[in-house]
């Protein structure tokens, strides 16, 4: 019944997110950018468009040039995030490969830095008048969720233990739909249930900033328009200047 | 002509401010709400609505009308539908924005003026927002929320300055087009900008200046030219198979300090030989389609510049100091009324005129007395839409490089402001995006502060006395609130009047002043 049920709750909440954010991007990807807005100074080449996004999605460049404290606290939660993203990987692969094995340690102390960097960030929508402004409940819920989906996970790992076999074979079987019983532990059940709810809002909610980013015109374009003629959208339609 | 040359700056900075630690450019205020709920422009009456295509007042169905005009802008521009979707709320780019600084309305702060639209696009074209309004601050446009739109972004100059800080480079400016292309669809026009795009497509310039007026004036800007220099330096209008078009804010025509511009590049043009001419019938650089975010009168207004330069028949078109203009020039002419095949493919189409003045300079065409400049400690002002929305050159960041290699050139006292209000970071002058009006006074003075105080600061610590700049509406909006923060009027000055000082002309009259190294003559080359 309790393994049923989850189940399907990860089924739904893994179509709702692949379903949701492809439909995003199929979206984003359709709708015209009919000027040339980058940013500049920018990059004259395709290259040096990549370069920017590298800088961008792995140091938060613009965020840096900002803002000290966002930075630091966004960039820690963030990488923490991958890092125990890659532990979990663990429940899905047999054999566990090398490099997932190898993060194994770092992994724990990532989920101590991911819930400090939430919390510190949280911290800011109360404390900074200029940012208690602009919050609205969802921005504080959403940080709620992720610190308790971080705390719960936690828990399991140093105070109520659960039975990682069973649950690997649970999320295995899941793969080859094959249902395993899952083992009915509250505080697993609680994290579960919260990453589940995560997916599910995922493409309904400012989460987009992941797909968002890479089709931002003000950072993705090449800054050529002397060069080249750029048309799309309504200025596809335009003939020789006429 | 030439006023900088007689100027004796009474640098009264220190009178202001008797403290020795002035305050500090990107100081944050207090947030106040509501400050500014009260400024707004004035409306446009409805004959300057219906000149441009919209609706003469207030629809009755304003609100599904409006409604269904952001659904469609959604539709069309990528920008606006990611960055309605993609902003967290990290608060990065809070503390950006000049008018948030100067008045402490939070509804200045970048992100809350995004809000505001945002709120609406959620309520309608979102799960979330439709189901959960309360959840994510979706809200319906109902009156209040129009009235808050007309009067906050009127309160955007459309700088840019947020998009480089924030995460997903959300540009507010996007955002503040696309809420006054929405109002003024539905009726809700504003006078300034409207009157000014009438002008331009009727007349062909913002001052509704007609061609006989624009030839009598330039004339005699020839004979003051040649009284002072004893060259006989022309500016040309309407000259059929001349080399260059020159497009050019018509502020240059008679404003200050931007004639004193003007005359730097005519200056320029008769000393490398050059033959380029003024079109009347496109005698306006400046494109204030761009601020009411409307396509269709951008393009009609873009389209002059091409017709210009075919009736012409040029060879190259080439822009004057004016930032919103060179934004639009350079990086939408050639999609707005390209392709340019039938221009002169050896120069980028279009060209700023400090291009043209850095690449002689860099040739050896045009020789410098600096000396000419030394009563004047300088700072530079980098516009923000040449900054933050165009180049120079071949390398990124040669619009910042470019007009300071001119300056250095030019002049031997210069010194930046501090880091953080210059090039990419820089402060909006508080007058741009169409908001260069009387009503919006306070406004910009507010806005204005936080360059100001980056002025005073280098005032204080190298002497500075002038700050030149490349925007036609930055010297206006500069020469209009400069005396509120202590400086005088004419400290602002066009980088071509620094240029016009020092530039040392063949054949000019004895009191001329000479160059240092005594070697100034120079044969006039031809391009
Ligand atoms: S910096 Fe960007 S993401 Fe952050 S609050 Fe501002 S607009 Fe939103
Ligand atoms: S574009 Fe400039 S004026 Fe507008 S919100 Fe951003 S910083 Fe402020
Ligand atoms: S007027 Fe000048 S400083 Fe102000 S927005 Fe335009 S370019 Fe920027």
């Amino acid at each position: 019944m309790l393994t049923g049920a989850y189940a399907l709750l990860f089924y739904v909440a893994t179509l709702v997110l692949v379903g949701g954010i492809g439909r995003k991007v199929v979206q984003y990807a359709r709708t015209p950018a009919p000027l040339k807005i980058p940013t500049t100074p920018a990059p004259v080449t395709r290259g040096g468009v990549v370069m920017r996004y590298v800088r961008e999605v792995v140091l938060f460049e613009s965020l840096f040039k900002a803002n000290k404290w966002i930075w630091l606290f966004g960039w820690i939660f963030h990488a923490a995030l991958l890092l125990v993203l890659i532990r979990h990987l663990r429940y899905f692969t047999e054999p566990v490969w090398a490099i997932v094995a190898l993060m194994q340690p770092l992994g724990i102390y990532a989920g101590f830095a991911m819930v400090a960097g939430l919390l510190c960030l949280w911290a800011r929508r109360f404390l900074v008048p200029r940012v208690r402004y602009i919050s609205a409940p969802s921005d504080h819920l959403m940080l709620v969720l992720l610190i308790a989906i971080g705390v719960s996970g936690l828990l399991m790992k140093y105070i109520f233990r659960t039975d990682l076999v069973a649950l690997k074979a649970f999320f295995l079987g899941l793969m080859r739909f094959d249902i395993q019983p899952l083992p009915a532990d509250p505080v697993l059940l609680i994290h579960l249930f919260l990453v589940a709810v995560l997916m599910i809002i995922f493409p309904f909610s400012k989460l987009l900033h992941a797909p968002g980013v890479f089709f931002s015109p003000g950072r993705n374009q090449v800054d050529n328009p002397r060069e080249q003629r750029h048309l799309a959208g309504w200025t596809a339609k335009l003939g020789a200047g006429q | 002509m030439s006023e900088a040359a007689t100027v004796e700056q009474p640098l009264s900075v220190e009178d202001f401010y008797d403290a020795t630690v002035l305050p500090d450019p990107c100081e944050i205020p207090v947030i106040e709400p509501g400050a500014m709920a009260d400024s707004k422009p004035y409306e446009a009456a409805p004959e300057f609505q219906k000149a441009l295509g919209f609706p003469g007042e207030l629809v009755d169905d304003w609100h599904e009308k409006a409604i269904a005009k952001l659904g469609e802008l959604v539709e069309g521009s990528r920008a606006l539908r990611v960055y309605l979707d993609t902003c967290v709320k990290c608060g990065a780019c809070t503390d950006k924005c000049h008018y948030f600084l100067g008045t402490g309305d939070p509804n200045n702060m970048p992100v809350a003026r995004q809000d505001l639209l945002r709120q609406v696009y959620r309520k309608h074209f979102t799960v979330a927002g439709k189901y959960f309004p309360w959840l994510v601050g979706a809200r319906d446009l109902d009156e209040e929320v129009l009235d808050q739109w007309y009067s906050y972004f009127h309160q955007c100059s459309q700088c840019r300055r947020c998009s480089v800080y924030c995460p997903y480079g959300i540009d507010t400016a996007e955002v503040s087009m696309a809420a006054r292309e929405i109002m003024a669809t539905v009726g809700k026009g504003q006078k300034y900008c409207n009157e000014i795009i009438g002008k331009v497509e009727t007349i062909g310039n913002n001052l509704g200046l007609q061609k006989k007026a624009l030839v009598a004036t330039l004339e005699d800007l020839e004979e003051d030219i040649e009284d002072e220099t004893g060259v006989a330096v022309k500016i040309p209008v309407d000259k059929k198979g001349a080399d260059i078009l020159l497009v050019t804010p018509s502020a240059d025509f008679f404003a200050e300090p931007h004639i004193d511009g003007l005359i730097g590049y005519a200056k320029v043009f008769h000393q490398t030989g050059a033959s380029w001419t003024i079109s009347s019938y496109a005698s306006e650089a400046a494109n204030f389609g761009l601020f009411i975010g409307s396509n269709e009168n951008m393009r009609e207004v873009a389209l002059r510049i091409r017709t210009a330069a075919q009736d012409l028949g040029v060879k190259r078109i080439i822009f004057g100091e004016c930032g919103h203009a060179w934004r639009v020039a350079y990086s939408f002419l050639n999609t707005l009324a390209g392709p340019f095949d039938f221009l002169d493919q050896n120069y980028p189409v279009p060209q700023h005129i400090c291009e043209y003045t850095y690449d002689q300079i860099e040739a050896g065409k045009i020789k410098f007395d600096k000396s000419a400049n030394d009563h004047i400690r300088l700072t530079f002002h980098d516009s923000c839409n040449v900054a933050r929305g165009s180049r120079m050159g071949d390398t990124p960041g040669g619009q910042f490089e470019i007009p300071r290699t001119i300056i250095r050139a030019s002049c031997n006292h210069f010194f930046d402001m501090a880091p953080d209000t210059i090039k990419e970071s820089t402060f909006c002058c508080g007058g741009g995006g169409g908001l260069l009006t009387d009503d919006l006074i306070e406004l910009r003075k507010k806005g204005a502060q936080p360059r100001m105080r980056a002025l005073q600061q280098v005032a204080q610590d190298h002497g500075v006395t002038h700050m030149a700049a490349i925007c036609a509406i930055c010297k206006t909006q500069f020469a209009k609130v400069m005396p509120d923060y202590g400086f005088d009027m004419d400290a602002i000055l066009s980088v071509h009047q620094l240029v016009s000082n020092a530039i040392i002309l063949d054949d000019a009259k004895t009191d001329q002043p000479e160059a240092g190294d005594g070697d100034n003559a120079q044969p006039a080359a031809a391009q």
